[in-house]
């Protein structure tokens, strides 16, 4: 997982590499630093040496301008290579899930995919730079504090090591108890964003069903668990600072009494006052990077959960390629289904189509029925190849569509969606998705056909009005005609209408089909649909019953021999006689 | 649906922008915490009064034993021993009172979070429809979330961090003063300097942090966007442009993300060496000094306590620059929650309500606790403090209404129709005619801008809104299920529903067939808007939820698009209710069959 991850380093190496032996050099120089002041005070100040104290203070001045240098340097690489890093990831998560098909799109929710792209990244690009950062920082100040505390003193330096278990004892109880505790919590915080976010989306159903109550006591209750659980946290954490405070200080103490008696027992030859100082100075530095690297070790902890998730991004094959040798050339709209079976879900009980068989000429309009549930959307969406069949084969133009390149094949297979989407920007930026270089006749014809071009000349900004994210600012019913119009651009040899008309009147319905018979009439077009009216007039018409087919043919011949279509014409054309 | 704006950009904020009030109004949920929080101000400033207390006795060590007992030959440390211990105890208080400063802190913080999140949940469920068809719900959910959050990091961290520098700030300057006035004064020249440089490096790296805030806004809606829409994507084999896009803006944010970080990274290591450097500055000074003065003016261990303070100063004043601007981040969040705290509820000015009735031999009828089937409204009359109750019976009738969501643009004029006990009624007409704002009028979502709508009789405006809409049910276009089980769902109807009135409402909306064919029944957990169902499966639901309250009246709005003809389904939902029910049926396919109505082409068209 982590050689997956940090492979998206790739050109930024350069200043992963460098950040942290800029950071070294830092940590000596700072390390230095004060074993010098501690020679200043002694040599200089002590002996009343100003020329000693002058010469030293230079050495010092310049070693504080060599360590802010490094200081800018380490940040400046790992910036770049922590942003770089992050750029690299999230290029590298969005390229691969646009390769996903659509069972893949299913496993993950769509949202879940947000979050992996952007908050999941995000901790683990602040994770990468405190890493090359701060992570190399304290170790290396730990050892080299380490170093000069037992130059100047073996039996003082001791003194720390006493403290450490203390410390990481101490540190390691507060962690090891807090870390459920966390984890609880940020999966409650999940549980009250959904209730939050299911409130605001259902807030009509709330409303009209005077559930306001009811919403509150369950928001309360999530509310009370996060309250109760972060203050448990929080207050196992208020542990931590007078721990740390216990270790530094009890140190200095020790430090001050053992040093102070060593100084005077050996006439300062031991030890001196100014080494006392430097001394003090670093073991509060040991103690403090102590400090500091617990403290990435919880975050990088934390933040596994998110490269893991962000890995499994990275990881899930799409279940759908082009094959080798692809065939690019679709001959016609003709569409067989031979013996086809098909289930979402591979080990699911009952497949969701089973057994079709059946041939489209180029050319037809073929109408598809059939209840809720009856699988007429997983039907079409075999056509273009959004899904794989189990058995059997789907053949477009005499070829199997997994023969197909994919791209050519979605060329020529124009499918509008049940759900869905314009995206934001202008009317004519959603119908270039067709046709990216369409001119403004074509779109107009387009639009025309689906008879969408009246409403759209009605707005103030024409064929350039902005769309806002998901067509929101468009009624459902014009935003369905957009649709279409969208995917005629496409000039394809299959149309496919997904019940893409059911909230467009039945008039301007008809006004679709009528200009569908006449503009396109070499494109094969399927269309389901809910009313009987809209596919009556279909060369045949498919009747789907517990994905199987329950009857194919034209409308005349299903009301004599077909029991549901029969029952479904009459339950809708029934009440306008009475 | 009346306009709504773009997502508010929640961009930078300035002192100035913060209103004085949002502070006191801050303050005033510390209330309910007045002890803990006194006590919490003690600790912080005992804590930071030992740290610097403890620090001092450095120099006593120093110069009152150190140096004396160096020159006797036998020393006696018991003197230093008293001294040591002295300094022992100082810092043992500190570290006894920042745990109870830790503690306390984390019962208010998490306290004054948690009524804050129930204060906005408690007053959002209270607010009309309006403000969420007027907000976005990105803006809404990140005051739950970002909003919260940084006022909480303010309330648990930076205040006390602050409180705590300041008080550090002025018992080491208090000290630095005694020990020596003029290298005092040296301190706060180097000081004016270093804080002239933070704020210049500060300045441009706040602007490079706002221009990475708007990227990665650009960013996260791209991805959002696209990933929302990723099957319409792939469908258009649209893959190549996208990823295009994405790159662009992939790597605007890089570069504004990299400056912003290597500002803020290099922040550090210049404050640290300038502090250094003064630190330097003050021991050549003080050494010259204390040579100069033959230790009169300072002493070693003088100029030793004075490093050590020194470096004690400036950390906690960088300390406060940097809590500064989370501070004011947090204001600005606080502003925004309490500007959804401020908005105005829902009014209900309605007075009747809807009880339980016993019908009388003589046609009267009395109130009653126990379910008779019958209900009634309860009229009080406040001229003569008398009580009449009037039989519900889902008569539905509007007057010459007229009504905008925006002043100005007109959405219904002069609409005038009724729908009397048993009557289905369908309003037919293209998309935007204006079929949903009468079901938004009819339950009070909105009120009407003249005319009226009476409601067996009664003024809609005079019942209480809980009662006018208990009487109501309603399938709306849009399909919300929410986090549970499938019975949960359709329980939500009617909460004291049993299993079996679930099951019975589930087959009368024909979902019972999908439902037993679901991998736990009614027990199947359906999760994040039931987005495992088809729309079809999704909208029975909702007519099930409907039907378990079976209401007097039903609204159904383009609830039947995906479901029309389930085979009996929808003859059965409206067959065997239809002989007591009002239903108001907004469809457009069903007035197919219903277009006996005349009132319809007046309001469809309007």
């Amino acid at each position: 997982m982590l050689k997956h991850l940090l492979s998206c380093v790739r050109e930024y190496r350069r200043p992963a590499i460098l950040a942290p032996i800029y950071v070294t050099m830092e940590v000596v120089l700072d390390i230095l630093i004060p074993f010098y002041m501690g020679r200043l005070l002694d040599y200089g100040i002590g002996k009343g040496d100003m020329s000693y104290v002058v010469r030293t203070g230079l050495l010092l001045v310049v070693m504080c301008l060599l360590s802010l240098g490094f200081g800018a340097l380490s940040g400046h690489s790992a910036a770049v290579a922590a942003m770089g890093f992050g750029k690299n990831l999230r290029h590298d998560m969005f390229h691969h899930v646009q390769t996903y098909s659509f069972a893949n799109i299913d496993k993950f929710s769509s949202s879940s995919i947000v979050t992996r792209l952007t908050t999941d990244v995000t901790n683990i690009q602040n994770a990468f730079m405190m890493t090359i950062r701060v992570a190399v920082r304290c170790p290396a100040m730990l050892i080299l504090s380490m170093f000069m505390a037992f130059r100047i003193n073996v039996s003082l330096a001791l003194v720390f090591l006493a403290a450490l278990p203390i410390l990481g004892i101490g540190i390691f109880a507060i962690m090891k108890s807090v870390h459920p505790i966390f984890r609880r919590v940020f999966k409650t915080y999940d549980r009250l964003n959904q209730v939050v976010q299911e409130n605001l989306r259902g807030i009509r159903v709330v409303k009209s069903f005077v559930r306001e109550d009811y919403e509150i006591k369950k928001f309360d209750q999530v509310s009370d668990t996060i309250f109760k659980d972060f203050t448990k946290a929080e207050t196992i954490i208020a542990f931590n600072a007078p721990l740390m405070n216990f270790c530094a200080f009890g140190c200095m103490v020790l430090v001050a009494w053992i040093g102070a008696r060593l100084i005077v027992t050996s006439h300062e030859t031991a030890m001196s006052t100014g080494q006392l100082t430097s001394m003090i100075t670093y073991v509060m530095q040991m103690l403090m990077s102590l400090m500091f690297l617990s403290m990435i070790a919880m975050q990088i902890i934390l933040s596994r959960a998110s490269a893991e998730r962000i890995a499994e991004i990275l990881d899930e094959k799409s279940s759908l390629e082009s094959p080798a040798d692809a065939v690019r050339d679709v001959a016609d709209g003709s569409i067989t289904f031979d013996h086809v079976t098909f289930s979402y879900a591979r080990k699911a009980e009952k497949p969701v189509l089973q057994d079709v068989d059946l041939t489209i000429r180029s050319g037809e309009t073929i109408g598809i029925l059939g209840g809720t549930g009856s699988s007429k959307s997983s039907l079409v969406q075999l056509i273009p190849r959004l899904y794989d069949v189990q058995e059997g084969r789907v053949l477009v133009g005499g070829v199997d569509v997994r023969d197909y390149d994919l791209e050519s094949l979605r060329d020529q297979v124009a499918m509008v969606l049940q759900k869905n989407v314009l995206f934001s920007g202008s009317i004519k930026d959603n119908l270039r998705w067709g046709k990216a270089d369409a001119t403004d006749e074509e779109m107009i014809h387009a639009c025309t056909l689906s008879q969408a071009d009246g409403f759209i000349r009605e707005f103030p900004d024409g064929y350039d009005t902005y769309i806002e994210q998901g067509g929101t600012n468009v009624s459902g019913g014009q935003r369905q005609r957009l649709c279409i119009a969208r995917a005629l651009l496409k000039k394809p040899k299959i149309l496919i209408l997904d019940d893409s008309t059911s909230a467009v009147d039945t008039h301007t319905d008809a006004m679709i089909r009528k200009a569908f018979l006449e503009e396109i009439p070499d494109t094969t077009k399927l269309i389901i649909a809910q009313r009987v009216s809209s596919v009556q007039d279909a060369d045949r018409i498919i009747v789907l019953e517990d994905g199987k087919i329950n009857g194919f043919g034209t409308h005349e011949e299903l009301l004599e021999t077909n029991t549901i279509y029969r029952e479904i014409y009459e339950s809708q054309t029934r009440k306008e006689e009475a | 649906m009346p306009p709504r704006p773009n997502g508010a950009h929640h961009g930078p904020v300035r002192v100035g922008d913060v209103k004085k009030n949002t502070v006191v109004r801050l303050l005033s949920y510390l209330k309910n915490y007045k002890l803990l929080v006194v006590l919490v101000m003690i600790a912080i400033i005992l804590t930071a009064l030992s740290n610097v207390l403890g620090m001092t006795y450095l120099q006593v060590i120093v110069d009152d034993y150190v140096k004396p007992l160096l020159l006797v030959d036998n020393p006696d440390f018991s003197g230093l021993l008293n001294v040591i211990l002295e300094m022992a105890a100082v810092f043992g208080v500190g570290v006894v009172t920042s745990l109870f400063q830790g503690i306390f802190m984390a019962r208010v913080a998490q306290g004054v979070q948690k009524k804050i999140r129930d204060d906005m949940f408690y007053h959002m469920q209270r607010l009309p429809i309006k403000y969420f068809d007027t907000h976005t719900f990105g803006d809404v959910m990140s005051y739950y979330t970002n909003d919260v959050d940084t006022l909480r990091q303010m309330l648990s961290q930076s205040i006390p961090q602050t409180v705590s520098s300041i008080v550090t700030i002025v018992t080491v300057f208090v000290t630095m003063i005694v020990t020596s006035p003029i290298l005092t004064l040296f301190v706060i020249l180097c000081l004016v300097l270093m804080l002239q440089a933070t704020k210049k490096i500060g300045g441009n790296s706040a602007k490079f942090f706002i221009a990475q805030q708007k990227s990665i806004g650009s960013l996260n809606g791209y991805i959002e966007e696209m990933i929302s829409g990723q099957k319409v994507v792939k469908v258009f084999c649209h893959e190549q442009a996208t990823m295009e896009e994405f790159d662009r803006r992939n790597e605007a944010l890089q570069e504004s993300a990299t400056k912003a970080n290597i500002f803020a990274n290099i922040l550090m290591p210049i404050m640290m060496n300038l502090g250094n450097l003064q630190y330097v500055l003050v021991a050549i000074l003080g050494g010259a000094l204390a040579v100069v003065s033959g230790e009169s003016l300072i002493t070693l261990g003088g100029i030793m306590l004075f490093l050590q303070l020194s470096k004690n100063f400036t950390r906690p004043v960088s300390q406060i620059s940097q809590q500064f601007n989370s501070i004011i981040m947090a204001l600005a969040g606080a502003e925004r929650i309490f500007s959804l705290l401020d908005e105005p509820v829902e009014e209900d000015q309605g007075y009747v309500t809807l009880v339980r009735a016993r019908e009388n031999p003589d046609g009267t009828l009395t109130e009653c606790a126990e379910r008779t089937g019958t209900w009634a409204w309860k009229h009080p009359h406040q001229a003569d403090g008398s009580v009449t109750y009037t039989k519900l019976t889902g008569d539905v009738r509007l007057f010459d209404v007229d009504f905008a969501y925006v002043k100005g643009k007109t959405v219904l004029h002069d609409v005038s129709l009724y729908a009397k006990p048993g009557q289905k009624i369908a309003f037919v007409g293209a998309t935007g005619a204006g079929k949903t704002t009468i079901t938004n009028l009819i339950n009070r979502f909105y009120d009407i801008a003249d005319g009226k709508i009476r409601y067996d009789g009664i003024n809609i405006n005079k019942i209480r809104k809980p009662d006018l809409r208990r009487s109501l049910g309603m399938v709306l276009q849009d399909v919300n299920l929410f986090t549970g089980t499938v019975m949960d769902n359709i329980r939500y109807g009617k909460l004291d529903a049993t299993d079996e009135a679930c099951i019975a409402a589930a087959k009368l909306a024909n979902a019972h067939d999908f439902i037993m064919m679901l991998p736990q029944g009614y027990q199947t957990v359906l999760s994040g808007d039931g987005s495992g169902l088809s729309q079809g499966q999704r909208q029975l639901l909702s007519i099930a939820r409907a039907a378990v309250a079976d209401p007097p009246v039903m609204i159904l709005d383009e609830a039947t698009a995906s479901c029309i003809y389930t085979q009996k389904g929808n003859k059965k939902i409206r067959k065997p209710q239809a002989a007591n029910q009002t239903a108001l049926i907004f469809d457009r396919r069903a007035a197919a069959r219903l277009l006996s109505i005349n009132s319809i082409r007046r309001l469809c068209w309007s």
